[in-house]
């Protein structure tokens, strides 16, 4: 266990998150890996925080780590919680994984009072240049995989996750894009620009 | 390992000598509790002067906050850490129990007690009924899983603790754990069902009821009268041990154990000799359990296990059983256990999700049946461990357990 005074630094796009999140708050980190955020989470804003994750391996750290994480496949057992039982569920780097995105994200909505969604953006200006000169489906830094063995069956670009939002009459609170420097910048009304600049966004969503 | 012949016909019974009435020779405590209020039971009676035989181990701290309770399954007992006293074997749980173990005793303080109903000292079949001044034998009446938890919330009662750190157990042990946390959410910081259910499966009900049609065809069972008779079903008992030592294990424990290899032999005998050495290691199984166990108690607490169901109290609804718990759940289940397969647990997940409960699940990788969580396997305590250490820091227990 370590120091709650000095907690371990976290992967930028999951510090984007954290910041996002009041503490004290309950929070179900929906897709919750190997539990860096959800520790995170507890030792610096106090958070009742929930897990679930579907890989044995990631199951077996969180719960060793003394986190309360379920394993379990998002798509099914979302369906168990009742409405607006947590004031966060975040969906890191989950929804572009799903079968179902938008009812992963309805299910979401429905028992959170809000959500953070992060995803990687397809949309950015590299992988659109990828794709333009190599005629292949892109792979980056951060995202590595062939398109055989990738888990993220449903990429979207920035525009196209904000449409979803509006489909879905939600109101997007806050978002924010990283950029290939790894600083963060707020897309606001700056679709366009986010959508060639930024590698990753980040949304807190409100019903 | 032994041939595992059927015993003699004549052959005592040993659970009985060292627990007959007055003969108490067992290590550990006995303690005498509803001697005021007599112990109201699910069938709509009452017991008084309910005696439960326990043993403890570590030392409770100050705040009296550092207390485990070990739930046993339905033939185990409070002997968690050997030797057991009429089988001279190790504990049951010396895997995960002791010193520096997944259940420290160096940090926690550890209790376990002979559940209501038990023939390891507990009150129960053998034990005499006041009314009568004769042994309450069949006339015993019928327990269910919450009277055992009702029976040792008076003994937690008695030990002067409020809140235990943690309720564990596996197999019907986990059934007492959430019956736990169903009648005493607020006496129960964390609750650890391993392998359980939250109702008995028409299959396992199936399977019980061989058990115990094998003690009753037995002519020794005596209608149940078999101690007043001085006979003992050691055939009947032994076989519905093996039957059911069978559901303990998995197709690939069994075939890894034994294969098909023969039993100190060369050849098939083309008879009915143990030629093979499942043969011989189930009739060991059967011909070792009659030593140790009753045959009514058997009975009595399968039909206990029958009967458990804890969402009918509530509708039907097991979420309903949950709502609101306080208590931090980490139900665990293990990928070859067909007796209490994952399916049963993960309705217990869900339940709990549904009562937006605090609860970790984790399903265990191992071909070794239900039996796996009595065995070495370090997923289980590393996943085991990890939780405690984790409530551990919630609750403010030090390292010391102070």
């Amino acid at each position: 266990m370590m120091n709650p005074a000095n907690p371990k630094s976290i992967r930028v796009d999951l510090q984007l998150i954290a910041d996002m999140i009041e503490p004290g708050t309950r929070v179900l980190d929906v897709g919750c890996g190997n539990g860096d955020l959800l520790e995170h989470l507890w030792r610096t804003k106090q958070v009742d925080g929930r897990g679930i994750e579907i890989s044995t391996q990631g199951v077996q750290s969180c719960v060793s780590a003394g986190l309360s994480v379920v394993q379990g496949d998002v798509e099914k057992d979302l369906h168990n919680y009742p409405d607006d039982a947590f004031d966060y569920v975040i969906l890191s780097q989950t929804v572009q994984a799903m079968m179902n995105p938008r009812d992963v994200l309805e299910q979401t909505m429905r028992i959170g009072k809000r959500a953070v969604v992060s995803l990687p953006n397809f949309g950015y200006w590299r992988l659109r240049v990828y794709m333009l000169f190599n005629g292949r489906m892109p792979m980056s830094e951060n995202l590595p995989y062939e398109w055989y063995n990738t888990p993220n069956i449903h990429f979207c670009t920035i525009r196209d996750f904000v449409r979803l939002t509006r489909h879905m009459n939600l109101s997007i609170e806050q978002s924010l894009f990283l950029d290939e420097a790894g600083s963060s910048k707020t897309i606001g009304n700056s679709v366009s620009i986010a959508n060639w600049f930024g590698e990753q966004a980040v949304f807190l969503l409100k019903k | 390992m032994s041939q595992g012949q059927d015993q003699d016909q004549g052959q005592s019974n040993r659970a009985h000598e060292a627990y007959a009435p007055g003969a108490w020779t067992l290590p550990g405590d006995r303690v005498r509790l509803a001697t005021d209020t007599p112990l109201s039971l699910d069938c709509g009676t009452a017991l008084k002067d309910v005696d439960l035989a326990y043993q403890t181990w570590g030392k409770l701290n100050a705040e009296k906050s550092n207390a485990i309770l070990i739930c046993h399954a339905l033939t185990g007992d409070h002997f968690v850490l050997g030797p057991h006293p009429t089988t001279g074997k190790n504990g049951w749980w010396e895997e995960v129990v002791g010193p520096g173990k997944v259940i420290d005793t160096d940090r926690y303080f550890v209790i376990c007690s002979n559940i209501l109903g038990g023939c390891m000292g507990s009150t129960g079949l053998q034990s005499i009924n006041p009314e009568t001044g004769k042994l309450w034998g069949r006339d015993f009446p019928q327990i269910t899983i919450g009277d055992m938890v009702r029976a040792q919330k008076l003994l937690i009662d008695h030990l002067g603790i409020d809140q235990l750190f943690a309720v564990v157990g596996g197999s019907m042990g986990g059934m007492q754990v959430l019956e736990w946390a169903v009648q005493f959410p607020n006496h129960v910081f964390a609750a650890v069902p391993i392998a359980t259910a939250a109702r008995h499966s028409a299959q396992n009900i199936a399977f019980h009821e061989v058990g115990r049609q094998a003690i009753m065809a037995d002519p020794d069972w005596c209608k149940g009268n078999y101690l007043a008779e001085g006979k003992f079903p050691h055939r009947g008992l032994a076989v519905a041990r093996m039957a059911a030592h069978i559901t303990y294990l998995s197709e690939a424990a069994l075939t890894r154990k034994f294969g098909r290899n023969l039993q100190d032999r060369d050849e098939v005998t083309y008879g009915f000799d143990a030629d093979f050495q499942v043969e011989s290691y189930l009739r060991h199984q059967g011909s070792s359990f009659v030593d140790r166990f009753d045959a009514n108690s058997y009975l009595f607490i399968t039909r206990a296990m029958d009967y458990f169901d804890l969402g009918e109290r509530f509708d039907g609804q097991l979420s309903k059983a949950f709502k609101e718990t306080p208590v931090r759940f980490l139900v665990m289940a293990f990928t070859s256990d067909w007796l209490y397969p994952t399916h049963e647990s993960r309705e217990i997940v869900h339940a709990l999700n549904a009562g937006a409960a605090n609860v970790s699940f984790v399903e265990i990788a191992s071909d070794k049946g239900h039996d796996a969580f009595l065995l070495d396997e370090p997923d289980f305590h590393q996943v085991f461990e990890g939780f405690l250490e984790g409530c551990a820091e919630h609750r403010g227990l030090n390292r010391n357990g102070s």
